[in-house]
């Protein structure tokens, strides 16, 4: 049974091909390591396995759900972690998030929950978003990601300005999620990530994937 | 339907608030509204004749302006940080996103409107004959100013194009409103000796439509921006 599944996959970025004709194929509860150099679309494939990049050609399926007609579908069931945040930087990281729930329909435990386990405290739920550094809304919004408990995460460069702590407790809660079972892609222009964890390694070039076997055994994230 | 409202609600809420906070459109277009009034009534002080049959033209003229304001504000909260992608993973239907910034578009214009239409009676010391229609005029001509606005501007940023385009592409078509909420104000102010409620009726049509259209539209614009 396959979480994502792209065929000769084509995504325009402002007419050019950032996805070339991608192939390729997540089992449910995989944990995937997207690896390249900038530009070889490992952004754009996460964004499209989010439904917010439209597919120009080729076929493709997330959780079952055609990425060409059904992306809203295909939304409401991911969560993306990328550099853009998806927050609105004038309400508090408390007020973006009570929002979301509320649209979203998720119990405001669930919430209190994240905040909790990504150590953030009072003070900075009451903070509004733009005078939180970067790390700090990259783990507002990676709470917003733990109270949905998403069945794929979609994790672009992570790891990328956060300190020593902060990059411990995401390492954790990513491992959390594999072990409960969610499929997971992580994109990491850093050849570093590799060397720690035991996941299946994608390589793509030029918005194609050039070599991406499948991983020995269960896979997981290790520190 | 009732998820619908409540999501509209949600977005219409969130806007008004980040707007309160920050005073994105009211810092600007409150001074400019102003300043119109006062400069437009020293430049024709001499002619009371002109000032009361212009009022009504110049009132629309500055909600127009102020549309244009308030309507790239509002897209560009969902532009930043792409934040509108916090309200499309909450399951937010594109058309309950637009319908409530419609709505707090619609708030800050009658807002301005609640600030010209007193000025003009002050400065220029117009009449108002009938309250009713200058507040049915304001209703109808608001919602269809706010939803091509919020259309418009959505366009705008979906093909990329210059944020000079939007006046362009926005005065054209708004002008049936334009036109009509002049009319319609012209006979409230007892300047016109036309039936400014068959001009609202107008209003009212082209903001029911413009709203229909615009929220079935609105899903397919969403996806570029």
């Amino acid at each position: 049974m396959q979480a994502v599944r792209f065929l000769d996959g084509v995504v325009l970025a402002g007419g050019f091909p950032a996805l070339a004709g991608v192939d390729l194929a997540v089992e449910y509860g995989e944990v995937v390591l997207l690896q390249g150099a900038n530009g070889a679309g490992k952004s754009t494939l996460l964004g499209a396995c989010a439904g917010f990049n439209k597919l120009a050609s080729g076929t493709a399926e997330v959780l079952g759900y055609n990425l060409a007609t059904q992306r809203a579908e295909v939304r409401r069931r991911v969560g993306l972690l990328d550099h853009t945040i998806a927050l609105y930087r004038n309400l508090t990281a408390m007020e973006n998030l009570q929002m979301w729930a509320r649209m979203a329909r998720i119990e405001a435990v669930d919430i209190e929950y994240s905040f909790d386990r990504l150590n953030i405290t009072e003070n900075l739920q009451k903070m509004p978003i733009a005078q939180l550094s970067k790390g700090q809304q990259q783990r507002v919004a990676l709470a917003a990601i733990i109270a949905r408990r998403p069945e794929i995460w979609l994790l672009d460069e992570p790891f990328s300005g956060l300190d020593a702590n902060s990059r411990e407790l995401l390492f954790d809660v990513i491992s959390e999620a594999a072990q409960a079972g969610a499929t997971i892609l992580i994109a990491s222009h850093d050849t570093a990530i590799s060397s720690g964890c035991d996941a299946r390694i994608v390589r793509m070039i030029a918005g194609v994937v050039v070599d991406g076997k499948p991983a020995v055994g269960q896979s997981t994230i290790l520190r | 339907m009732i998820a619908f409202i409540k999501d509209a609600y949600i977005v219409f809420v969130k806007d008004l608030k980040i707007e309160w906070r920050t005073r994105n459109t009211s810092g600007h277009v409150l001074p400019f509204a102003f300043f119109v009034l006062v400069f437009f009534g020293f430049t024709f002080n001499s002619s009371q004749t002109v000032l009361e049959q212009a009022t009504p033209g110049l009132i629309w003229m500055v909600v127009l302006f102020v549309t244009i304001v308030a309507a790239e504000n509002s897209l560009r909260l969902e532009t930043e940080n792409e934040a509108v992608r916090l309200l499309l993973t909450g399951g937010v239907l594109p058309a309950a996103i637009f319908v409530g910034k419609v709505g707090s578009v619609v708030l800050q214009l009658l807002f301005v409107e609640l600030v010209l239409v007193p000025g003009a009676v002050v400065f220029y010391a117009s009449d108002v004959e009938s309250l009713p229609l200058v507040v049915a005029a304001s209703a109808g001509a608001t919602i269809g100013l706010a939803t091509v606005g919020c259309l418009l501007s959505t366009v705008v940023v979906g093909v990329k194009a210059r944020r000079t385009v939007l006046p362009i592409l926005f005065m054209p078509l708004v002008s049936p409103v334009l036109v009509a909420a002049t009319r319609a104000f012209g006979d409230a102010f007892g300047v016109f000796a036309v039936n400014g409620w068959s001009w609202t009726g107008l209003l009212a049509l082209f903001a029911v439509v413009n709203l229909i259209v615009g929220a079935m539209m609105y899903s397919q614009l969403l996806e570029d921006i």
